[in-house]
């Protein structure tokens, strides 16, 4: 129930708008556009939020200002008693984190053979992969082709993806889908087995595989169950705060802290995978986020001190709806699966201004010129801007019921703030949403370190500037499962030489050396939203 | 300035703007929390809360990043809850009626007393999905319970000590494996992919120069 004057007055013009509205098919962009669009609006484009890395294996390299304080911040273990010799776990692969990604390594890891330890500052399954809810990309029916995928995935991507990382994706994809089918995952399908898919942003052919608008929910759930069922241990509410090497340069485990008692412990093990998952409570250039509680880009922090380098750190997704009202749910996503069944972008005046499924780069930039220079924004109470997401659009078009049969979880997110999607418009605005670079790696998942891999949404390059729909749900279960494989297999090669921190001091004189020593302690771990008074 | 209410978290009180969530007033207040909060926006489960409005006989559970506070409101956060999981190897298990009895028997000591249904913060009827449990009906458990978060508020109500949420993630797996109809588009990509059907073509799409491959995503058709 919306009360505000201003609201009423201006959904009263998207209502008597939308019988027209709803016959529309607005023009897609042209590739000049879209250029200009996102040079103007975009906020990667903001110069004055990014600066260049002083030091290290990626110095030069421009990041966001946040994310700089960090990498180049003060470690953790500085100053503190880290007993090498005694290791509290010992373990062939350790993987840190306990998302879709690290969860899919640990499974396909165990079943290589390989005594495997997760470790996750909260616990398995507080993750993005949770919160992701439209859905999962495979190109696996007649009329489509990995090829095809591939072309959308590249385009939208601005031609920067790492080929040989995205060849991987598209060909990989359908697999992907038949081991979450076999582990019991849920997907939407008509009575004879055909997946139920649509378009999402950016796609040429509708490949976009889901559960409901639970789709990251019912995949992480699974995971999670299985890792519980093939007995892996899951260390909980412990954070990696920085990687252990060996003697020969190799990373060999990490140094852990208990997040409630502050207990430091040291892991060993042979093979070590990043699966930190993103940075959106990073809050880049002051947006509000529709990532977990621990999105705080440690793994970055952690690879880049052991020597990895970067790819595109400085490329990041602002997701065109995050939900602009209530207060209460500010920044919280509204699934792009809204659009994809039929719900469109509509001004303050009621009229669609764009085509509602370019990809989330334009369509954010879109959105923002909308509020900005173009002045038909909504005016929310408290002075913020957003547009209509015109849901009641989706029962108009495909009938009654379909909104609680699609995107149940949107419907009751409104709901519990006294919003009926199936009867109202939504407001939405840009929030930060993913991280498009990260950790370079290979296409079996080695990062610049030897024995450390990376996978999900820690890795850059796999999306090149701007990453589609779909595709993150996607990468998280190809390059989790490559990652358990492969650093199982290397760990079964590996044997550990004594264990080091030296990497930390080293990095240390460079800092010092580049007169950049920071005071930042990082990896940030969680963000601090106590009052300040 | 915004209007103030009394909350009492864990029975000490504090005075919060009335536009928070549980949550937010657990921050306002100074709470830099670590357990109890994940998504924060009703998808994980982290926060479930039990509360009670002053005078009120009710006794009511929510998740605390989704739900505004009220004026006198004592609050107390369920961070963990020591829910029951069996262990089973998914290759093994069969959808038939004796594997809820072999995993998780106590589902037939439910007394029907539907605290359950009334604690559970997604507002699901878990009864009636722990009695489909009962009788092998996985398809409709799996449907009813879909939106369980796993937030174990309900197996905290419950007097026959059912670890409900637990329950339902046999039955979605026994019917996303076992019962759902069978995609056969998905086994004929993957052989032709197995194949090498498309290497070719994706490796002849890769090493065109930058403007050709512009050119054709620029002017590639888009299924309606």
């Amino acid at each position: 129930m919306y009360s505000d004057p201003k609201l009423l007055q201006s959904i009263a013009k998207v209502e008597a708008a939308r019988e027209h509205n709803i016959t529309l098919d607005p023009r897609r962009m042209t590739a000049e556009e879209k250029d200009t669009l996102l040079k103007t609006y975009h906020p990667d484009y903001r110069t004055q939020e990014f600066a260049t890395l002083d030091f290290g294996p990626s110095a030069g390299e421009k990041v966001p200002l946040e994310l700089k304080a960090l990498l180049q911040g003060r470690p953790r273990i500085l100053g503190k008693d880290i007993d090498l010799l005694s290791p509290d776990y010992d373990t062939d692969v350790l993987i840190i984190g306990g998302g879709g990604a690290g969860s899919s390594a640990a499974i396909e890891a165990h079943n290589a053979g390989a005594k495997v330890m997760v470790v996750t500052k909260l616990r398995m399954g507080d993750a993005n992969t949770m919160m992701a809810e439209g859905g999962i990309q495979a190109a696996d029916k007649p009329g489509d082709s990995p090829a095809q995928h591939f072309l959308d995935a590249y385009g939208g991507g601005h031609f920067a993806a790492q080929k040989d990382l995205l060849y991987k994706l598209v060909t990989e994809a359908p697999e992907a889908i038949r081991w979450l089918s076999s582990l019991g995952v849920e997907f939407d399908k008509a009575p004879d087995g055909t997946m139920i898919t649509t378009h999402g942003g950016g796609t040429s052919r509708k490949r976009m595989h889901a559960a409901k608008d639970y789709s990251g929910a019912e995949i992480m759930r699974t995971l999670r169950d299985e890792v519980l069922n093939l007995g892996i241990p899951v260390v909980d509410f412990t954070a990696a705060i920085e990687l252990i090497k060996d003697e020969n340069g190799r990373c060999a485990g990490a140094v852990l802290q208990n997040m409630e008692t502050k207990e430091l412990l040291v892991c060993r093990a042979k093979t070590v995978i990043l699966a930190t998952g993103g940075a959106g409570r990073l809050h880049y250039q002051g947006f509000p986020t529709s990532n977990h509680y621990g999105a705080t880009a440690d793994g970055l922090v952690l690879g880049y001190r052991a020597g990895a380098k970067l790819k595109y750190p400085d490329t990041l997704q602002y997701h065109p709806t995050g939900a602009a009202f209530p207060a209460q749910i500010y920044g919280a996503l509204v699934t792009e699966k809204v659009r994809s069944v039929g719900a469109m972008l509509i001004n303050a005046e009621g009229e669609a201004f764009m085509n509602p499924l370019e990809t989330r780069d334009v369509s954010a930039a879109s959105i923002i010129r909308e509020c900005s220079d173009r002045n038909k924004g909504v005016e929310l109470p408290g002075g913020k801007s957003a547009v209509w997401l015109d849901t009641p659009m989706i029962e108009l078009k495909h009938g009654a019921g379909t909104i609680e049969k699609r995107i149940p979880a949107m419907m009751r997110m409104f709901m519990k703030h006294g919003i009926d999607i199936r009867k109202e418009p939504i407001l939405v605005y840009p929030t930060l949403h993913y991280q498009n670079g990260g950790l370079h790696i290979t296409p079996d998942c080695q990062t610049d370190v030897e024995n450390l891999f990376a996978a999900g949404e820690v890795v850059g390059g796999i999306h090149g500037r701007n990453r589609l729909m779909g595709n993150s749900l996607l990468d998280i279960i190809v390059f989790g499962r490559n990652a358990g494989w492969y650093a199982a297999e290397k760990a079964k090669e590996t044997e550990i030489g004594g264990l080091t921190l030296s990497h930390v001091a080293d990095f240390e004189a460079q800092a010092e050396a580049a007169g950049a020593a920071g005071d930042t302690l990082s990896p940030q771990l969680l963000p601090d939203y106590t009052r300040k008074k | 300035m915004e209007k103030m209410v009394n909350v009492y978290l864990f029975g000490k009180k504090y005075s919060v703007p009335e536009s928070l969530t549980i949550m937010e007033a657990m921050e306002y207040s100074g709470y830099q929390l670590t357990r109890g909060c994940g998504c924060r926006n009703g998808f994980c489960g982290a926060c479930a809360t039990i509360y009670r409005i002053a005078g009120d006989r009710d006794l009511k559970a929510c998740l605390a990043c989704s739900t505004k506070v009220e004026d006198n409101m004592y609050v107390a956060t369920l961070p963990f809850f020591p829910l029951v999981k069996a262990v089973y190897d998914m290759e093994k298990v069969k959808p038939t009626e004796q594997i809820m009895m072999q995993l998780y028997p106590e589902i037939y000591a439910c007394v029907g007393c539907n605290a359950c249904t009334k604690a559970c913060t997604q507002g699901l009827n878990v009864m009636q999905y722990i009695a489909y449990a009962q009788r092998g009906e996985y398809e409709k458990c799996a449907e009813e319970s879909f939106d369980c978060v796993m937030c174990g508020v309900c197996s905290s109500r419950c007097p026959a000590g059912i670890s409900h949420p637990q329950v339902a993630m046999l039955a979605r797996r026994l019917n996303g494996k076992y019962l759902a109809p069978h995609c056969d588009h998905l086994d004929d990509r993957i052989a032709e992919i197995n194949e090498g059907k498309f290497e070719k073509l994706i490796e002849d799409l890769m090493g065109k120069p930058l403007e050709e491959i512009q050119e054709l995503y620029n002017h590639r058709d888009i299924e309606k």
